[in-house]
């Protein structure tokens, strides 16, 4: 559990382009904040930096928690549950699989009755290549259900799905600020959560 | 490891070995000059003749072919713990004259073994080493082009240069296992004449002065080329 | 199930689903021992005294075939990202990929190489031999291709660079296996090499995770 996400003087520096300098926000428990800008503005960047897959080349990111304090980006890495614009599935695995795979690599028990949650629960035994765009999204969402992270990294979290996908994802970023998460999601659709905005 | 990074900065390091190239560059002409005469004009070995003047051009060139691996696994670890901004272009410089340092040491130890051994190869251990690590410069050099992101290429090459540098001896060891399992004792021995020692120690100097001469130049041009980049993309 | 065991049974049950590489890998092995002979002749004396060498080289080849793919897939569909910040360590992540393919690839050959032998009249205690061996040296192919695989994951045609970083890492392993052979051939004891062999198959197992780890976090931050 997260109290607080804080970002001080951020910078960042992808090849010899510099993206965004002197960022500055702070995202506290059961909070949202979007991401909007241009494409190739640094949205996803911005996201695989809090991820810590990138280092800043300038600035901290802190996070509060039980513990206390920190700035150390592997442990940050262990609170984030991740949804980028790609997949992560595997064709030859069937749904269920998939599923059990991320549940266990993640310390977590498999839970069917999240297949249900997502509306997959008839594709449990189907191989992940059979799927249409918006069912792998859906996967991709129970996948990230099933970690169970506090903090929630989303890249284009309604992209590929229809109304009901994207009304599903709704209710699931609800549900999860309303527990107490943290959402951080780059988007150009609003959220809808009565989130604040950040714009790059 | 302040000194070494009081000539981190581009300009410093511009600086200095603009001050300092003209004397490497004298000197190592020198020593070659002055090595090369007195390897010449040594007397012929009662067993090799007057072929063993090559030995004053093959064993510098292993020394150095040598060395510079072990720079650029110095320069990478500079590039890999302690980030210094220059380690990466000195590695990625110092590679191909590790290279051909290598290659001339193939070549001129094939060349000086013809008349003891019949025949231009072997499988000598000394040389099968060698012929080893220049496939390890291969790689080295392979990596650093095919990664596009200069960053990436960078550190990538560090991580193989390190992996390398360890692997060198074990490498060095069953080489020579395996030299000993199939043809007995090595053949060329390392014991080396008192009047052949100066020429060969001042051959040495000189191919190592010529490498960080030209190292130095390497060096120099690769900080040019990325400050002629730099003003390019500006506009 | 913990998290180790998870990555490892899912690598190798992709393994076993994406057309066989086990197979592949296997008939590139027994492909490689039925040209050596064609081109050589098939003197049965000179067969049996290159039949360490030439197996042991078409093994390490043979491994190599799938080595390119080991971090690669992961890291083109995204799976990557989510596996690196899972609670399993970047190092036993690249530990549980290197058993995978040692399960899937090195062990099946292995488990050829006395049928391939047999092609080459080698007598049964150098078969033996060459049988341990491949059991104790193809870990330390899956370790150190490892390392080559991180280095060039980002690389669409990394493929053809592999080979180059990889095999002269891997001379000890050849010299010290195929050596093992040529011993037991001559009737002297191959223990010595054995444990040489043993003692770099260790060392690579040990440390090629780290370094496997540091190549795939730089690449992640591209």
């Amino acid at each position: 559990m997260i109290s607080s996400l804080t970002a001080e003087k951020l910078a960042c520096v992808r090849g010899d382009k510099k993206l965004f300098d002197g960022l500055n926000f702070r995202v506290t428990a059961g909070q949202a904040l979007a991401v909007e800008g241009a494409n190739g503005a640094g949205k996803t960047s911005l996201l695989r930096l809090i991820a810590g897959f990138l280092a800043p080349a300038a600035g901290r990111l802190i996070v509060k928690d039980a513990q206390g304090e920190s700035d150390d980006a592997e442990e940050r890495g262990k609170s984030v549950g991740w949804l980028g614009h790609q997949d992560g599935l595997k064709p030859q695995l069937t749904v269920l699989e998939q599923l059990n795979f991320f549940a266990h690599l993640y310390g977590k028990t498999a839970d069917g009755a999240l297949l249900d949650q997502i509306g997959l629960a008839r594709q449990a035994d189907l191989p992940c290549r059979y799927l249409s765009a918006g069912q792998r999204r859906r996967l991709a969402l129970a996948r990230l259900l099933a970690s169970a992270r506090p903090l929630w990294l989303l890249d284009e979290p309604f992209a590929a799905l229809d109304t009901s996908g994207q009304a599903l994802v709704g209710q699931l970023m609800a549900r999860h600020c309303g527990a107490g998460g943290i959402i951080i999601a780059a988007t150009h659709e609003p959220l809808g959560l009565g989130n604040e905005s950040l714009k790059l | 490891m302040n000194f070494l990074f009081r000539y981190a900065n581009p300009h410093e390091f511009m600086r200095l070995s603009g001050a300092v190239l003209p004397f490497t560059a004298v000197a190592t002409m020198l020593c070659l000059a002055v090595g090369l005469y007195l390897g010449f004009s040594v007397p012929p070995d009662y067993q090799q003749g007057t072929t063993i003047a090559l030995l004053f051009i093959h064993v510098p060139a292993d020394v150095v072919a040598e060395l510079a691996y072990g720079a650029i696994a110095v320069c990478s670890l500079l590039s890999l713990v302690w980030r210094h901004p220059l380690a990466d272009t000195a590695a990625r410089a110092a590679a191909p004259f590790g290279a051909l340092f290598t290659a001339l040491g193939l070549v001129t130890g094939s060349l000086w073994g013809k008349p003891m051994w019949g025949t231009y190869w072997v499988w000598d251990a000394r040389l099968t080493s060698f012929l080893l690590l220049l496939f390890l410069y291969l790689g080295y050099m392979a990596l650093w082009n095919a990664i596009e992101d200069e960053t990436r290429a960078a550190r990538a090459a560090a991580i193989l240069a390190l992996v390398g540098v360890v692997n060198i001896p074990i490498i060095k060891f069953s080489v020579d296992w395996w030299s000993t399992l199939h043809q007995g004792e090595s053949i060329v021995s390392g014991k080396v004449a008192p009047v052949y020692l100066w020429p060969l120690l001042i051959m040495m100097l000189g191919y190592v002065l010529l490498f960080l001469t030209l190292w130095m130049v390497r060096i120099r041009t690769a900080i040019l080329e990325r400050r002629a980049r730099n003003l390019m993309q500006a506009n | 199930m913990s998290p180790f065991v998870t990555l490892l049974l899912r690598d190798i049950r992709l393994a076993a689903r994406s057309g066989g590489s086990a197979a592949l890998a296997l008939s590139f092995f027994a492909l490689v021992a039925t040209l050596v002979p064609l081109g050589v002749g098939a003197d049965l004396h000179l067969l049996a005294r290159v039949a360490g060498g030439i197996l042991w080289v078409a093994a390490v080849l043979a491994a190599l075939l799938s080595l390119d793919r080991l971090f690669q897939g992961d890291f083109e569909d995204g799976s990557l990202d989510v596996i690196a910040l899972s609670p399993l360590p970047l190092e036993l992540t690249a530990l549980a990929k290197i058993t995978a393919h040692w399960l899937s690839t090195g062990l099946p050959l292995t488990l050829l190489s006395p049928l391939l032998a047999l092609l080459f009249n080698l007598p049964p205690q150098p078969t033996l031999i060459l049988f341990v061996s491949l059991l104790i040296g193809t870990p330390a192919v899956s370790a150190v291709g490892a390392i080559g695989a991180s280095l060039t994951l980002s690389l669409k045609r990394g493929g053809l660079i592999l080979p180059l970083i990889i095999l002269p890492l891997l001379a000890p392993a050849v010299i010290f296996g195929a050596g093992a052979v040529s011993l037991a051939l001559d009737r002297l004891g191959a223990a010595s090499a054995l444990g040489l062999l043993a003692a770099f198959a260790f060392a690579a197992v040990l440390l090629s995770p780290f370094a496997a780890a540091a190549s795939v976090r730089l690449n992640l931050g591209g």
